[in-house]
Order: C-alpha cells, then sequence, then structure tokens
C-alpha cells in the first residue's frame, strides 16, 4: 500500500490542478471572511460561525479538485497507464482516495483556522474565541468534511468517469438539489433530513431540529460516501480499462 | 442563414444536447408534479408554485450551452470551423443563436410542463395563467434560458475547458450570488445588482400577492430593479461576456 | 511447430464482443520466448483489443490468455516482466516527461535512477522536464518506449508503434526491436504493414475480423501468401484451358487483352510442357511473381472465406 500511495502522490502533485485548487479554496475560503470580517456591523459580535461563512467555498473546489484527479486519468487514459502498472485496480483507487483525502483534509484545516484567524485579526470580538465544543467541531471538523467529500467525488469520478457529468453532479447536487428538496410541500423536510451534504453541513453547524447528533450527521456522511465508493470499485474492477 | 444551419446540425449530431434537453424536462416536469401531487389545502398548488424546478433546467442548459462549445475545444473542431468560416465572431454568433433558441424552447417546454403536469394532477387548484405575474413566471422561463445559454457559451469560449467552465459557471451561480448576502452590510446590496439574481427578479419579481400567501412560491428576489428591467440587465451581462468571448477569440490562435 | 520454444504469450479462445460486434473471436496463438513476433492484420482486424487482453485492461467475453503461464493480474510488479507501448498519447499532457516515468517506476519499486537511464536509453535526457503534452509524436512514441523498458523486462508488446512516425523515427524504432531481439528479449509488435513486419519479425500471427489467418513463420508465411501463378496467352484458349484442368492446375481467365489464363498448382515448365505435348501454341508464358502486400490484403480482406478454406485443405 505505501508503494501505491507514493505513487498516487506523485500523480497527483506533479499536474499543476491541485495547486491552483488548493491557492483558490483557501484564497475564496479566507477572502470571506475577511469580507465579513471587515464589514461586520456594531450591533451583535462577530462569532466564530461568521468566520466560516466560506467554507462551502473551498469544500466545492475541493470537490471539483478531487473528481478531476480521477476523470483527468480517464480522459487522458492514464488511468489505463496505471493499471497496466498496477493491476489491482482497488488498491491503486483506495490509494488514489488516501491521497487525495488527506490533502483535502489538510486544505480544509487551513482553510477552517485560517479563516477564523484573519477574522480574529481584523476584530476582536471575545465571541470569536474558540471556547466551546461546538466551536471547535465547527473548525476543525471542516478537515474531516472536506476529505469526505473528496473521497466521495472520486467515487463519483470513477462512476461517471467524465469530468463535465461528474462536476455536474457534484456541484448540482449540493448546490441545488439538496436545498430544492425541502420545498416540497410535507415531506420536504423530512427527505431533506437524510441528504447527504445536508448531513455534512449539519456536522459543522448542528440545527436543533435535526434527527440526528452532529456526530451522527458526519456518519451518515461517510455512511454515504463508503457506499458509492464500494459501488466505483466493484464497477472499476468489472469494467474494461 | 448557412451558418445558423451548420451549428445547428453540429449540435444535434452529438449527443450531448439531448441528454441535456433530457435532464432538464425530466427535472422540472418532475419537480413539478412532485410539488401538485404533495400540495394540499394547508399548502395550496398556484402558478407560480408550479416553477420551483425552474433553477434545475438552467443549471443544466448552461451545462449544455458550455459543453457546446468547449467540446467544439476539447476535438479541436473549433479549428475546422474557423477554417470553414474564417470570420470568427460570425461563426461564434451563429453557434450563440442556435445555443440560444434551444435553450428558450427547452425553457418553454420545462415551464409549460411543468404547469401542464400540475394542471393535471390538481385540476382543482386555481392554475389559470391571468396575471401578468404569472405569465412571466412561466413563460418568462424560456427568455431567461436562452440568455443564460449566452452567458455559458461566453464563458465557455473565455474558459476553453469543460471543467473548468463547468465549475466556473455552477459554482458562481449557485454559490458565490447566494453567499454575498452574507457578507454584512455591503453583501446584500451587492446581492441586488448580481446577474442571477436578476434573471430570478423577472420571473418572481413583482408577485401578484392578492391571490395566495407569497410563501407558496419560489421565494421573491430582492433586486434593484423591476421585472422587465431586470430582464433587461440580465441580457446586457450576457452581451457583455458575449463580446469579451468574441473579442478573446478573435485576437487568439484558435 | 515451436515446441521447443518456450511460449511467452499464450493465447487461447480469446473471444471480445462489445455489443453485437465481435472484435476478437476465438483467438488462439503462442508468442515464443526470445523471438520478434510480428502481430499482422489490417486497420480494425482487432489488434489493440487483443493486446489490451493480454494486458489485463480488457475482460475476454471468454477464453484466455497468459504471460509465462499467469495471468497479467497475477503478476507481481508486472512491470518488471512486461513493457507495452499501445498508445504513445495515455500520458497527462501537463505532467513532464520525468514526472511520468517517476511515478511509473514508483508503483513497482524501481529505483528513480532508473528513469534517468531509460531517458538516457530513448534521447529525451534533454526534454525530460518538459510536459509530455508538447511533445511531437516521435517523442512521444520515445517517452512510451522509455516507460515500456523501465522495469527492464523481458517481453516487450508494442502496438502500431510506426505509425504516424517520420522516416527517421521509423529507422530508429525498427534498430531499437533488433536490439531488443538480440539481447534475447520477447517482443510481440503489431503493425498493418506487412513490409514492415517482414523487416522486424521473425514470427507471425496474422489476424483478419478478429479471427487468426496464419501462425508461423515470416519465411513461410511469404512463400505462403504468394503462391505464384503463371499467365499464359494462346489463340487456343478454351483446348489449353481443358488440358490444364485435367492436368491438376486451377484456371481462371484472365480479361487482358487479347484474353488470357491465370494458372495456379502449375509452374511454367509443366504448363509448357503440356502445350508442346498437344501442339498448342502459346504466345505467352510468364509466372507472376504477387507483391507482399497484395498477398496481404488478398488474405486479409477477405479473412473469413480464407479461413475456411485452409481448415478445408489441412483437413
Amino acid at each position: 500500500m505505501t508503494t501505491l500511495l507514493a505513487t498516487e502522490r506523485i500523480k497527483l502533485f506533479t499536474t499543476r490542478s491541485p495547486w491552483w485548487s488548493a491557492l483558490l479554496a483557501l484564497g475564496l475560503t479566507i477572502g470571506m471572511a475577511v469580507m465579513v470580517a471587515l464589514n461586520h456591523g456594531g450591533n451583535n459580535p462577530l462569532r466564530v460561525e461568521h468566520s466560516q461563512f466560506g467554507i462551502q467555498f473551498g469544500l466545492m473546489i475541493i470537490t471539483v479538485m478531487a473528481a478531476l484527479a480521477i476523470t483527468t486519468e480517464y480522459r487522458f487514459a492514464t488511468i489505463r497507464t496505471t493499471f497496466q502498472a498496477v493491476p489491482n485496480r482497488s488498491g491503486v483507487l483506495l490509494a488514489k482516495c488516501v491521497v487525495v483525502a488527506v490533502l483535502a483534509g489538510v486544505l480544509g484545516e487551513i482553510a477552517a483556522f485560517g479563516s477564523w484567524a484573519v477574522a480574529r485579526m481584523i476584530d476582536s470580538s471575545p465571541e470569536l474565541a474558540i471556547s466551546t465544543g461546538d466551536d471547535l467541531r465547527m473548525v476543525a471538523g471542516a478537515g474531516l468534511v472536506f476529505a469526505l467529500a473528496a473521497v466521495l467525488s472520486v467515487a463519483v469520478g470513477v462512476l461517471v468517469r467524465q469530468s463535465a457529468g461528474a462536476l455536474s453532479i457534484l456541484l448540482i447536487w449540493p448546490l441545488l438539489v439538496e436545498n430544492l428538496v425541502a420545498l416540497i410541500p410535507n415531506v420536504g423536510r423530512d427527505i431533506q433530513d437524510w441528504m447527504p451534504f445536508i448531513n455534512a453541513g449539519r456536522f459543522l453547524n448542528p440545527v436543533p431540529e435535526a434527527p440526528q447528533s452532529p456526530w451522527g450527521s458526519l456518519l451518515y456522511f461517510a455512511g454515504v460516501t463508503a457506499a458509492l465508493l464500494i459501488a466505483a470499485l466493484v464497477v472499476a474492477n468489472k469494467r474494461d480499462a | 442563414m448557412t451558418l445558423l444551419a451548420v451549428e445547428r446540425m453540429k449540435l444535434f449530431s452529438t449527443r450531448s444536447p439531448w441528454w441535456c434537453t433530457a435532464i432538464a424536462l425530466a427535472i422540472t416536469i418532475g419537480f413539478g408534479a412532485l410539488m401538485s401531487g404533495t400540495s394540499n389545502a394547508a399548502s395550496p398548488m398556484n402558478v407560480a408554485a408550479t416553477q420551483f424546478g425552474y433553477t434545475f433546467g438552467l443549471v443544466v442548459v448552461m451545462v449544455m450551452a458550455a459543453l457546446a462549445i468547449t467540446t467544439e475545444y476539447r476535438f479541436s473542431t473549433i479549428r475546422a470551423t474557423f477554417l470553414a468560416v474564417p470570420n470568427r465572431p460570425t461563426a461564434l454568433l451563429a453557434k450563440t443563436a442556435v445555443v440560444a433558441i434551444l435553450a428558450g424552447i427547452v425553457g418553454e417546454l420545462c415551464a409549460f410542463g411543468s404547469w401542464g403536469i400540475s394542471k393535471l394532477i390538481k385540476s382543482s387548484a386555481d392554475l389559470g395563467i391571468d396575471t401578468a405575474y404569472e405569465w412571466r413566471a412561466v413563460a418568462g422561463v424560456g427568455l431567461v434560458y436562452a440568455i443564460a445559454a449566452v452567458i455559458a457559451v461566453g464563458v465557455g469560449v473565455l474558459v476553453r475547458h469543460s471543467a473548468g467552465a463547468i465549475a466556473l459557471l455552477l459554482i458562481y451561480t449557485n454559490l458565490v450570488e447566494g453567499l454575498v448576502t452574507l457578507i454584512p452590510t455591503i453583501g446584500p446590496k451587492i446581492h441586488r445588482w448580481l446577474p442571477f439574481n436578476m434573471s430570478n427578479a423577472f420571473i418572481t419579481g413583482d408577485a401578484d400577492i392578492t391571490t395566495r400567501p407569497i410563501n407558496e412560491g419560489p421565494p421573491p428576489a430582492e433586486a434593484g430593479l423591476g421585472p422587465w428591467p431586470a430582464l433587461l440587465y440580465f441580457a446586457a451581462f450576457a452581451v457583455v461576456v458575449l463580446v469579451i468571448a468574441i473579442t478573446t477569440a478573435k485576437r487568439r490562435d484558435a | 511447430m515451436r515446441a521447443t520454444i518456450g511460449r511467452m504469450i499464450e493465447a487461447s479462445g480469446l473471444t471480445k464482443r462489445y455489443g453485437r460486434t465481435v472484435a476478437v473471436d476465438n483467438l488462439s496463438f503462442t508468442v515464443g520466448e526470445g523471438r520478434v513476433t510480428g502481430f499482422l492484420g489490417p486497420n480494425g482486424a482487432g489488434k489493440s483489443t487483443t493486446m489490451r487482453m493480454i494486458l489485463g485492461l480488457d475482460r475476454p467475453t471468454s477464453g484466455d490468455v497468459l504471460l509465462d503461464g499467469k495471468h497479467y493480474r497475477n503478476l507481481h510488479q508486472p512491470l518488471r516482466t512486461v513493457g507495452a507501448l499501445l498508445d504513445a498519447k495515455w500520458v497527462h499532457p501537463n505532467r513532464s516527461a520525468r514526472a511520468h516515468l517517476r511515478w511509473l517506476a514508483a508503483s513497482n519499486k524501481l529505483p528513480t535512477s532508473r528513469v534517468d537511464e531509460v531517458l538516457d536509453l530513448v534521447g529525451l535526457t534533454s526534454v525530460a522536464k518538459k510536459n509530455a503534452g508538447g511533445f511531437s509524436l516521435g517523442m512521444s512514441q520515445r517517452l512510451g518506449i522509455a516507460a515500456a523498458l523501465l522495469g527492464d523486462p523481458q517481453v516487450l508488446l508494442f502496438d502500431e508503434p510506426v505509425n504516424g512516425l517520420d522516416p527517421e523515427g521509423i529507422l530508429w524504432i525498427r534498430r531499437f526491436m533488433h536490439q531488443l531481439a538480440e539481447n534475447g528479449r520477447t517482443v510481440f509488435v503489431s503493425s498493418h504493414l506487412l513490409s514492415e513486419m517482414a523487416q522486424t519479425a521473425q514470427d507471425l500471427v496474422v489476424i483478419g475480423r478478429g479471427k487468426l489467418i496464419y501462425q508461423g513463420t515470416v519465411e513461410d508465411f511469404i512463400a505462403h501468401a504468394t503462391e505464384t501463378t503463371v499467365l499464359v496467352r494462346s489463340p487456343q484458349l478454351d483446348a489449353l484451358a481443358e488440358l490444364l484442368r485435367i492436368g491438376g492446375g486451377t484456371v481462371a481467365p484472365d480479361t487482358g487483352t487479347p484474353p488470357g489464363l491465370r494458372v495456379s498448382g502449375m509452374d511454367s515448365a509443366e504448363i509448357g510442357e503440356l502445350a508442346a505435348a498437344n501442339g498448342i501454341v502459346l504466345h505467352e508464358l510468364n509466372p507472376q511473381v504477387g507483391s507482399l502486400e497484395q498477398a496481404f490484403m488478398q488474405l486479409t480482406g477477405d479473412a473469413v472465406e480464407y479461413h475456411t478454406h485452409e481448415e478445408a485443405s489441412s483437413a
């Protein structure tokens, strides 16, 4: 496995897209925190959650990065070169997931703590201190959400194989479908409680009416991710490279 | 005219427009059916509510429009196109026109399809299209789709990569405009003037609250202009994007 | 035929269907150890599909292919056993040549020093840091060969390696193949050009429409494929045709002016003697040496029919 991890690490970092994505994710997330902190009025104090408004920017960009890490392999047929060098397809794809997830996790932590830190530098509100467990989970938890979302994206990328299709699904689903579902009369809210990205969001920003605890929500998101990953591995092993 | 025919042939001889049209229709009309099927006396059906799914169709149509041009770059058919028609602005305008027309038709089909299926499912509900607001809410969808397609083609020409163009369009329309409102004080003010909020204002603005409670339709947009000026603003934004795109395409190597 | 030579690649009943199309149809062949075997067939005959199945990339619908007795999937660090170049464009355009080889080396625990060795071997050292997307076809091909040689494998597979190359590139590849063969490696190389194979290969596997047409040495194939015919012209054409048929020849009319006969199964001496013995005047007696390419086209162009004929005559 260490060999495979080393291989996937070299592959990821020898193209430019992860570097660009990292810069963009951090820039947009932390930039949003700067905007919020600078424009915050005096009527109520700036709190930790305000500094994290931009985290979804970072999450979506990491999603794109993770999906591209695998769909470009299909597009340029390097997936064939890869499977030729390492016929153990599950091993290859799991290694890729690990490498992409670690990068996503690290970026998530930097984005979250970076956003919090710049907000703190701009605004001295005592409410900005990370004092409760909820505060800590909201900031430190971003890395976990990013890492899981990255694995989910790789899985979707394996299943779809095309950048355009994978990105459309991965962006339209969390940004539009999961939100619009709530508008369905009577049942919409109940359905939304079981939407994966909604649950990921509730891990960071819990809502009182949620059926799961924050950690339960994260576990659910992880479960959906695992299910997609297993489907992706089965499909990749079955079909022609 | 020949160019329009050429671009029409190019568009319909690949599969992605068909797929996108099918998906857009299925999702918007499906959403309309879902809304009317689950509605009851407490949350009654109305014309605006039949159009909840229109943003779905909008993003799908934008993906289709962006792909129409980025796939030309990907497969280098853009070079063949520019060889056949060295006048690049004309070639790109023809493509934009064809894509926009298709998007407009898809929009009308989605809108009237969603409305029609709701009428079928909930024949008792007041679903007559009577007021200007109701007409815009349904028939206006095609206009918005067509203009959004122009923006997507423009972005596609500028970015040239499918992945980049799609990521930019989807993240901008579904995330950036919304997140801007979270910036205290200035955020909501900026949001009033953002293009896709304007297009939403055309569909949902000036709500006719005499017939129903306001929360029974898509939430009305907080925009800086009334419905028709908002559409003009949206169209002007599309023209600016397209002009920038065409100027860039003229200058650079194909 | 070559029981004495070890079988490096062994395909048995290999079949690949895509929906209703049969790309490879019950294909069985062997590739001998330490020899250069040409894999010949027209475009679309199923060569690339067969190669992908050998490498475990595509799953055969039925049948099997083994490398030194093992499935490709079960090879430990396969690049050390088999090197392959199926498509020179299977690289990420924004990754440098060296980075491409570096990850490949890492995947099979090969030292990074080996990357520089193979880059040097194919003459790409000066452009090693350049992105592979900017490479010309010739350079891409060299990069692909470098990747194939990375694990210093005993078996090498090349799919149409000279396709689209300039004369210099073709010459370079040809020399390279000879060199590999001299080092005692097993080389399995596909081409749709018989002339190319005649210069590089010792053995041939010929397929058409996914089916095996011929397996054996190049010399046998040439002799076999270029079965000579004799063109005869005579004022007594009908009588001559009758005589030749009785004498065991196969006669076909020749549409030239004046009309003549194309005779196979008899050489010009036999025909001349037969004519003289029966008092028939000959105006022309001309042995035809068929060109290799023509013969090959004839064989593969109508693969199915030829195959049936082969089976019938060998039975």
